[in-house]
């Protein structure tokens, strides 16, 4: 019986398939395609019907009238939309630059150096990303209100500080552990101080890590619903909690249309991101 | 400039001081202090308006389980519910567990296969696949879960269709069922990732060496692959779980508030009806069973979360 | 007035260094002086400290006490960038941003050198390792030998006092290797400067340097030439990790002048060389190199002559590698095959009885 030949050198490249495997990868991999089709389908379906809908001129419902890039003039029209969207903009690139210093920072600190208590800011570190959004949202809602901070843009910008900067940390500390630290004693060795060090090795070296964390970051930030919920205040609403307002109020079409939008950003950041990434590999 | 670099140079003390202050200041006074104060006003009591005030109570815990009986029963309707107890909040917690731990199931079976068929494909169509995972995962997950409910409405794009083919339309929405697939379908990015990442790492060579050593299919994925690629299996489960666990959009959107959750019902104690205390004593005791299954996946190894993202 | 520097026999000088990391001594009171222009050898197995050596030299680590002297100047808390030598490293450490240039013109634009003359020097230098024709690549478009020119090219541009090689060769193959140590030694000729080169390869290290320190556990065991390290080992780790020997131990009966009577356990009497610390009535260990036994068919009247059996035999081409017990004592033969014959019963066979001899003055009494 072959299978019971143990296979040594090169007897395995001789060795026929079992058949009866041979005859299972072909049905499971039937099985593979049809449920991965289907997933990506239940996965799409609804997105592609937005958008379609995002076109449609009908006000209510689910009826195709005709093509419309009316609810697109109206989200450009509208200045709370594009306040919101501001809003967005501006916590999401102040978040983006304080979590980057802050959780490179860190990273560097958590990977190079050996200190007391360094294990039980490790788990602290890891707190934030697995705790539940809505535990974070309220205790800083607590918290704001018991320094008797009003709810604003500077709220969110700590509070979306506080939940991206352990993502950052998180993707800095693996680059940096991937760091080979010859090539700074190499800089230092050729008469480099730390500083130049720092500039011209270092940084160069680590931007891509950086620039990948700044765009989880910045994306993190933009997404957020359900902390920016709780630390938001009057006139100073993220895109998302506008969003959330105006599906609880019942269906108005420029919510396709944003939707549509603020996907369109996600592919962009996306196409980015593996960009950035393939020119790293190369 | 060289005398800051001297002394920087020559006190390893100031140097790691300088580059922690900044992340621990955050951490401490915006993250830890904020749950620290959480956990205190889950002790007080609650002011007319709701709002947190002396004296210290065991109120709002005592609240959570005082109307406990035992009642096991099975009920096929009610998003497939086992339950041992009965009493309000007790509920409450089962349920949110339980649907949690479902739902994590159900997308572990469906990313599964997916991630498997994913990792076996030719370079240059895994890179497209990856592709198709990535932008629902970067997607704004209220954008993803809103064009779900929009799909399902009395009135969305099914409803007609079903009309227009002369069926009578059906209430999709607003049941356990109808949250359980909003979670699955919010996390399902968030579990084919990992698993991809761990199975794309797997070296097939060793099922075929599992397979020379006499194993079935069977076994060499129980003692072979398993093993290698539970690191990816455990953080898609923990990114499941979690969200799950503290679902707010979701259950709002798709359950329309009709089937509650404790992260739905947290929100209600600070906004709706206002309870702060109480709301901070069902956080906190969240946060308890979240950490517990962290705890589970940090058991089992490094985070392979690094990876996912 | 003649600078201090000029002054001193040593291009470098460790005075009684050690370094600890936690509860690991690392380097444990190490004293040497390497010369200047000497190709000098840092050797020892690995985590004997040979490595932290360099890197005290090279100002990357600080000794926890002793001195490093540079050019008779005390180093103290100087950093490595202010540091005259240049360090070749393990992995190389080429900056994978830069070209070939830019990696090499790193450190004389760090010392301020005008940009025609960097430009001079870096083609200088590329010649001199010969890759003239690859200045604009990155490194991670060269193979691993012409990456290594490239990490040397960067170190020597800056002309420093002492060019410091950990491991240079070990990431090669077994025969770029060899073509890179006379390379490497050609190069250090060519250039009068003091390289000091850590390896873990004992043949690199006898063939390639002036003088040789043998490391073991922190400490400097034996600094010597490769001659007198393998001829004359004063301890038994020196003569077991340089080359192949024999050991026997027993216990010194006599010491008479240069050389020592010792018994072994067996009851066998051996004469050899008495090394520094041998004393009558000590325990000993006798120290024979395999090439320097011969094998006989009968007894001669020479001291160290007894019968053995040939347990088992291997040609290996140059020589006949022959194991032999004496009593329960095993013992290493290394015939060399000086005459050519096909006459398969022309050596010994294993199972048949022979005698061994050596001459005293070919082994070692080691006091250990």
């Amino acid at each position: 019986m072959a299978s019971d030949v143990v296979l040594l050198g090169e007897r395995s490249e001789i060795k026929p398939r079992p058949r009866k495997e041979s005859r299972g990868i072909g049905l499971g991999r039937f099985a593979l395609v049809t449920i991965t089709f289907f997933t990506f389908a239940f996965l799409y379906v609804p997105i592609a019907v937005l958008i379609a809908f995002s076109f449609n001129s009908a006000r209510t419902g689910a009826t195709w009238q005709s093509f419309s890039l009316q609810w697109y003039e109206r989200v450009f029209s509208n200045t709370r939309i594009l306040e919101a969207a501001a809003n967005s903009l501006i916590v999401a690139a102040l978040a983006t630059v304080g979590s980057v210093v802050i959780g490179t920072l860190m990273a560097i600190a958590m990977e190079r150096y050996q200190f007391r208590a360094k294990l039980a800011w490790d788990a602290l570190l890891y707190l934030p990303v697995i705790i539940p959004e809505i535990v974070m949202g309220i205790s800083l809602l607590i918290f704001f209100a018991a320094i008797n901070l009003s709810r604003g843009i500077v709220t969110l910008v700590i509070s979306h500080i506080a939940f991206c900067m352990p993502f950052v940390y998180l993707t800095m500390r693996a680059r940096l552990a991937d760091f080979d630290r010859s090539l700074e004693e190499a800089a230092q060795d050729l008469g480099a101080d730390e500083w130049t060090t720092f500039r011209r090795i270092t940084l160069p070296l680590l931007m891509p890590g950086i620039i990948s964390s700044a765009l989880l970051a910045f994306t993190l930030s933009l997404d957020d619903f359900v902390i920016s919920f709780f630390v938001t205040g009057v006139g100073s609403q993220t895109l998302p909690v506008y969003i959330w307002g105006q599906i609880r109020r019942g269906i108005t079409p420029e919510i396709n249309a944003i939707s549509t939008l603020m996907l369109l950003l996600s592919i962009v950041l996306v196409v980015v991101a593996q960009l950035i990434q393939r020119r790293q590999r190369a | 400039m060289a005398k800051i670099l001297r002394v920087l140079r020559e006190q390893p003390g100031i140097r790691l001081a300088g580059l922690m202050a900044p992340g621990a200041f955050w951490l401490s006074v915006f993250f830890l202090v904020p749950l620290l104060i959480m956990a205190w006003i889950s002790f007080l009591s609650r002011d007319p308006l709701g709002f947190p005030t002396p004296p210290l109570t065991l109120q709002n815990y005592w609240e959570i389980i005082r109307d406990i009986r035992f009642a096991p029963s099975i009920s096929l309707a009610d998003g497939l519910a086992i339950r041992l107890f009965e009493g309000l909040y007790l509920e409450l917690f089962w349920r949110s567990i339980w649907l949690s731990l479902l739902s994590t199931v159900i997308t572990l079976l469906i990313a599964f296969p997916v991630a498997l068929f994913m990792a076996r494909l030719p370079p240059r169509y895994r890179n497209l696949a990856l592709f198709l995972v990535m932008i629902p995962f970067w997607t704004n997950f209220l954008v993803r879960t809103y064009a779900l409910q929009f799909m399902l409405r009395s009135n969305g794009p099914i409803n007609t269709l079903l009309r227009a083919l002369g069926l009578e339309p059906i209430e999709l929405l607003f049941t356990p069922t109808a949250v359980m697939l909003g979670l699955v379908y919010g996390n399902l990015p968030f579990m084919i990732l990992p698993l991809y990442t761990s199975l794309e790492k797997f070296d097939w060579t060793m099922i075929e060496a599992a397979h020379d050593l006499g194993a079935d299919t069977l076994r060499a994925f129980q003692r072979v692959m398993l093993p290698l690629i539970s690191p990816g299996l455990l953080a898609g489960s923990i990114l499941t779980f979690v969200p799950a666990i503290g679902a707010y959009i979701t259950v709002e959107l798709m359950g329309g508030g009709r089937t509650n959750m404790i992260g739905y019902a947290i929100a209600q104690q600070f906004s709706a009806s206002v309870n702060w205390p109480f709301g901070s004593a069902m956080s906190l005791l969240m946060m308890i069973i979240v950490t517990f299954a962290a705890v589970l996946y940090f058991r089992s190894g490094r985070g392979e979360y690094r990876n996912a993202i | 007035m003649p600078e201090a520097g000029a002054l001193s026999e040593f291009a470098v000088e460790l005075r009684d260094v050690s370094k600890v990391f936690g509860d690991i001594v690392a380097v444990d009171h190490v004293s040497m002086g390497i010369r200047h222009n000497e190709f000098f050898a840092l050797l020892g197995p690995s985590g004997c400290g040979k490595t932290t050596s360099l890197r005290i030299i090279a100002g990357f680590e600080r000794p926890t006490s002793g001195e490093v002297y540079i050019d008779n100047k005390p180093m103290g808390n100087t950093p490595p960038f202010q540091r005259n030598v240049n360090t070749v490293f393990q992995s190389y450490a080429l900056f994978p941003h830069m070209t070939v240039e830019q990696n090499i013109s790193f450190g004389l634009e760090m010392k301020g050198v005008s940009k025609a003359e960097i430009a001079r020097r870096v083609g200088e230098v590329l010649e001199l390792v010969r890759l003239p024709h690859m200045a604009k690549r990155y490194p991670r478009q060269m193979s691993g030998g012409q990456q290594q020119r490239v990490a040397l090219a960067r170190a020597l541009v800056n002309r420093p006092k002492v060019l410091l090689l950990d491991e240079p060769l070990g990431a090669l193959d077994a025969k770029l290797r060899k073509e890179m140590q006379i390379e490497l030694k050609t190069l250090q000729r060519e250039v009068g400067i003091t390289f000091i080169f850590v390896t873990h390869d004992q043949e690199e290290a006898l063939s390639m340097s002036d003088r040789i320190a043998v490391f073991s556990k922190g400490k400097v065991l034996q600094i010597g030439t490769p001659l007198e390290i393998y001829e004359r080992p004063t301890s038994r780790f020196v003569a077991d990790f340089i080359g192949e020997t024999n050991f026997l131990t027993g216990r010194v009966t006599q010491v008479d002048g240069e050389f020592a009577q010792i018994t072994t356990n067996g009851g066998a009497t051996f004469r050899g060389r008495a090394m520094p610390g041998v004393r009558a009535g000590i325990e000993a260990t006798l120290s024979v190199r395999p090439e320097k036994v011969q094998l006989v068919e009968q007894p001669d009247d020479s001291v160290n002559c007894y019968e053995v059996v040939v347990r088992s035999i291997a040609y290996v081409g140059s020589d006949t590698r022959v194991v032999v017990m004496l009593g329960e004592n095993r013992i290493d033969v290394w015939e060399q095959n000086t005459i050519s014959t096909l006459d398969p019963n022309y050596f010994f066979k294993p199972g048949e009885r022979a005698w061994l001899t050596f001459k005293p003055e070919n082994a070692l009494v080691l006091a250990e």
